[in-house]
């Protein structure tokens, strides 16, 4: 049955001009025709410009992501799925992925971050898996820019208002400000699920015959072409009037979508489920059929709406929030509907899989749109985009100032870039679900435990836009091995990657050698790291008016700690403690906080060997596993100093620490504030400091005693510091809350 | 003993008080489905925390509504053990089981940390196995926990001894600093009048293991067990 499908009335003509204000360049509208043998319906038209945006088909980045290794012993799913997922032993499996939701955020803050929240949260238990732990990298302008305290403001709220209505720990995160964002923040969510090792589900289809169930809330007109238009697309002075394009999110339908569909996966009668995501309808159900080499029929007749005039151009492109699609066993619909009706949910059955690889969806009786199912998924347009080095950035003030160390401690400590993120954390529930045994603000990455299990987790989310504006290449291992250090600190190994790539303007040569220098050092990295990239996301067109963010990969990583009781915090614990410092290179000024503030004219990375950081994480891992580290904490925003401060903020009581920086010739600005690949504080008992350093010398890596933990309150890296710790921890927590106070 | 943890839909810490009584105490703990009527035989029911129907109204409003409250209320009423963590304290003042009323906090934001409350009242079924100013760190994590009441009930209520607990600092003292929502009379727990109803916005479910931060919430579980006995 292949008739031509109708145009209906009041569609308006489908014509080049018609298919570029729908986002498909002329050689695309002509390759839709070809693939068609005819010109699509103006239905066919909105459901190609959704399969075929940036956003739904990578076709500007797929030739590079698949360079990305994504095998190892412990994958169980690799990329393919919604979300990647990896055995992290005693039966369980982590499932998890991190997703950009930057576009709807800046256009609409609070419901942007919201539904990128509950659009990641589908990704994972659409999976089968639980959602267990959610994570943000956020990234807004210049802390003066006029927008920026009603983004920030406004992301925070809608993060929170999702993520605690819903249930799902909020339990760490990265927060920067830098004016490359100023017209365009980015908003990364990332969620990692638990499922029973075999208790997976797949976004396969299979089955003629067995029908399809449209489940969760109602389709309504919100969100259509948010995929296209609005995430495929850079911004400019027009971008206020898409907020109509920004779906609205409802987490209490998502709590009972969790359950409801995790009840029913335990009935067996799942044959495969996908959400509805961006291009809702019309993905979820062309990707499921692609995948199982099958055929799908609509009928949307049946879909439930929140009004009877929707077309079916817009029923197909609705993102409305809260919805999935299941394909079940022939038969068994009804256990399927049982569950949901428990729940209170919709669960229709619209359509059923046919054996033709057809995706076809009729309207009151006519076929409305008919198109070969590859020609929505593999058939989209692959791109090998020309690239172009570019000169790096200026990214700090030309004018170079020297202050005094002690002086430049204390504003790098209430920089907002430094400064506690308590204000922001305290908005989140980190603890819901009882297994947080480390939350926001307490260590370099959270950690979690496993019930009825002695492991744990640790997850941390990284990104360092400055040094990948430097060296794009350089940049990203440095952010890839920076998460894996923050994850190794608290005594885990890591075992997976996700990764969120947020660039400019595929179209323009430099951005594209960005991003393909991004992912060549993500896969570099991940290789040294044996740490498969499992899922992940490219966010393109982040520019306002020519204007292109910072080149952004922001790369989350999951470890697994064997016991963990075991895990180790970042502050210092016990005076008399001894402090050794681990690393690898130098640090520079080059992309570091204080040359943001005070300018540098360094503009170099050092170079860095993912072998070593490979070989440093495994021998910190080592340490922590035989109980040697006492705390551990990665330099990164501020250098040595700041992050000996910040071990210093033990939040059961303040401590000090005295270090002899000249004696250990550790005197020059960027011995201090550097950053870069890669320093290590830690701090060991006295009895086991023989042990510790035989253990990092015996792998050739550097490790140096430099001071001890002292019960006074004195940060005292001498000769240059010597500061009371409360006033340096008042300045730390003030730092984001006294800012935000301010009228200035 | 035997417990029932009522389930409206968009209760978030149900689980985590099963664990609590179920894993960690050994009690004998079941969930109440909020269409269902029967309390299964529960010595004591717990109303845990969440957003119930989404708390899109205020927060509760709808939750009273549901079949199960109705049996809740009889057992109240006839002298049954009741305790509210949270969005459970929430529709216990929603259903008039508890005097006063839960509103925004005063920063107007959601608010998760662990705070310091003095046990006001040790010879209730929910304190006794504490002592009379007994301080507690327990988490909380709410938008809407700001108590309300009329000023002449509140000093009825404090008179009687209904208000059990009460936000402190780490050594006990009462402060405007100290109170993290802006509760009148810094209230952070409250009893009805036959002291068999108690609401919270702390959540003790989330302090019964030293690796999870604490084991202070223990000690409110374990007065209602030894009440019981």
């Amino acid at each position: 049955m292949s008739r031509n499908p109708v145009s209906l009335p009041g569609d308006p003509p489908v014509d080049p001009e018609q298919a570029r204000a729908h986002g498909l360049a002329p050689d695309e509208f002509a390759a839709i025709q070809k693939l068609l043998g005819r010109i699509p319906t103006f239905t066919e038209l909105g459901v190609f410009s959704v399969m075929w945006s940036e956003h739904c088909s990578y076709k500007s980045s797929r030739k590079h992501l698949r360079t990305l290794p994504s095998r190892s012993s412990l994958v169980v799913q690799g990329p393919g799925e919604n979300a990647g997922a990896i055995n992290v032993g005693d039966g369980w499996v982590a499932v998890f992925k991190i997703e950009s939701h930057n576009h709807p955020s800046f256009v609409e803050p609070y419901q942007g971050a919201a539904t990128g929240v509950g659009g990641i949260l589908r990704d994972i238990f659409t999976m089968g898996a639980r959602p267990v732990a959610s994570m943000d990298s956020l990234k807004f302008g210049s802390f003066d820019h006029p927008r920026t305290r009603y983004l920030l403001g406004g992301v925070v709220a809608g993060i929170g208002g999702y993520g605690n209505c819903v249930g799902v720990p909020t339990v760490a995160g990265e927060l920067m400000f830098d004016p490359s964002y100023n017209g365009n923040i980015l908003v990364n969510a990332f969620c990692l699920g638990l499922a029973r090792s075999g208790e997976l589900l797949s976004a396969r289809a299979s089955g003629v015959g067995n029908p399809v169930l449209y489940v969760g809330s109602a389709t309504g007109r919100d969100g259509i072409h948010g995929a296209s238009l609005l995430a495929s697309a850079e911004f400019d002075a027009e971008s206020e009037s898409k907020r109509p394009t920004v779906q609205v999110g409802d987490p209490f339908t998502e709590k009972l979508l969790i359950e409801a569909c995790l009840e029913a996966a335990k009935t067996g009668a799942i044959v495969a489920i996908q959400d509805m995501g961006a291009a809702g309808l019309t993905s979820s159900s062309s990707e499921m059929a692609a995948r199982g080499g099958v055929g799908i029929e609509l009928d949307l007749d049946k879909v439930p709406l929140r009004e009877p005039s929707l077309t079916p151009y817009e029923i197909l492109l609705s993102e409305s929030q809260e919805r999935m699609l299941i394909v079940a066993r022939r038969g068994r619909e009804d256990e399927l509907k049982a569950v949901f009706d428990k729940w209170d949910l919709h669960a229709v059955v619209i359509g059923e899989i046919i054996e033709e690889p057809r995706w076809r969806a009729k309207w009151r009786g006519d076929v409305v749109a008919d198109i070969p199912v590859a020609a929505l998924a593999d058939q989209a347009p692959v791109y090998d985009r020309p690239i172009r080095p570019a000169a790096p950035p200026a990214l700090c003030p030309a004018r170079v100032e020297n202050p005094e160390p002690a002086a430049a401690l204390k504003a790098l400590l209430e920089n907002p870039n430094v400064a506690s993120r308590r204000w922001v954390f305290r908005q989140y529930d980190s603890i819901v679900q009882g297994n947080t045994v480390t939350g926001p603000g307490i260590s370099d990455a959270a950690v979690l435990r496993l019930k009825h299990s002695r492991r744990g987790l640790a997850l941390k989310v990284d990104s360092n836009p400055r040094a990948c504006a430097l060296d794009p290449y350089l940049g990203t291992i440095a952010t890839a091995v920076e998460a894996a250090r923050n994850v190794a600190c608290t005594g885990a190994r890591p075992v997976g990657i996700t990764n969120c790539l947020n660039y400019g303007n595929p179209e323009r040569p430099e951005i594209m050698w960005q991003f393909a220098e991004g992912v060549r050092g993500l896969r570099d990295a991940a290789l040294a790291l044996n740490a498969p990239v499992v899922s992940g996301n490219v966010s393109f067109y982040n520019e306002t008016e020519g204007r292109a963010i910072l080149p952004t990969p922001t790369i989350a990583i999951v470890g697994v700690i064997g016991d963990v009781s075991r895990q180790v915090p970042s502050f210092f614990r016990e005076p008399g403690d001894t402090i050794l410092m681990l690393r690898t290179n130098p640090p520079r000024l080059a992309a570091s906080e204080y040359a943001a503030m005070f300018g540098a004219s360094d503009r170099t990375l050092a170079r860095i060997d993912p072998e070593r950081e490979a070989a440093l994480i495994d021998a910190l891992v080592a340490a922590a596993e035989q109980g040697l580290i006492r705390s551990a904490h990665d330099v990164s925003e501020g250098g040595l100093a700041v992050a000996i401060a910040e071990a210093c903020f033990n939040p059961g009581r303040l401590l000090g620490a005295e270090v002899d920086l000249a004696a250990q010739g550790l005197t020059s600005t960027a011995e201090l504030f550097g950053e870069g690949a890669s320093t290590i504080v830690i701090s060991v008992s006295t009895r086991d400091v023989e042990q510790v350093i035989q253990l990092f010398s015996d792998r050739s890596l550097d490790c140096r005693l430099i001071g001890t933990v002292t019960a006074a309150a004195r940060l005292r890296l001498l000769p240059f510091i010597d500061e009371d710790v409360r006033e340096l921890f008042v300045r730390y927590e003030q730092g984001l809350p006294g800012r935000l106070a301010t009228n200035d | 003993m035997k417990w029932g943890v009522v389930r409206f839909p968009g209760s978030l810490d149900d689980n985590d008080t099963l664990w609590a009584l179920n894993e960690v105490m050994g009690q004998e703990a079941a969930i109440l489905w909020h269409k269902d009527t029967s309390l299964k035989g529960a010595q004591c029911v717990v109303l845990p925390g969440g957003f119930s129907y989404g708390d899109y109204l205020r927060c509760g409003a709808i939750a009273r509504f549901s079949p199960i409250m109705e049996s809740v209320a009889r057992f109240a009423a006839d002298g049954g053990l009741v305790i509210g963590t949270c969005n459970g304290f929430q529709v216990l003042c929603e259903a008039h089981l508890l005097p006063g009323v839960l509103t925004r906090n005063r920063s107007l934001s959601f608010i998760c940390e662990r705070v310091h409350v003095r046990v006001e009242n040790a010879a209730t079924p929910f304190t006794c196995a504490m002592r009379q100013g007994e301080v507690l760190r327990l988490p909380i994590k709410h938008g809407e926990g700001l108590y309300v009441a009329p000023e002449s009930e509140l000093r009825q209520m404090e008179e009687r001894g209904q208000v059990i607990l009460r936000y402190v600092d780490a050594d006990g003292r009462e402060s405007d600093d100290a109170n993290p929502n802006g509760s009148m009379h810094s209230i952070a727990g409250v009893a009805n009048e036959r002291f068999n109803v108690f609401g919270l916005m702390p959540h003790p479910e989330h302090a019964v293991e030293a690796m999870l931060g604490g084991e202070d919430g223990l000690k409110i579980f374990r007065s209602i067990v030894e009440s019981v006995r």
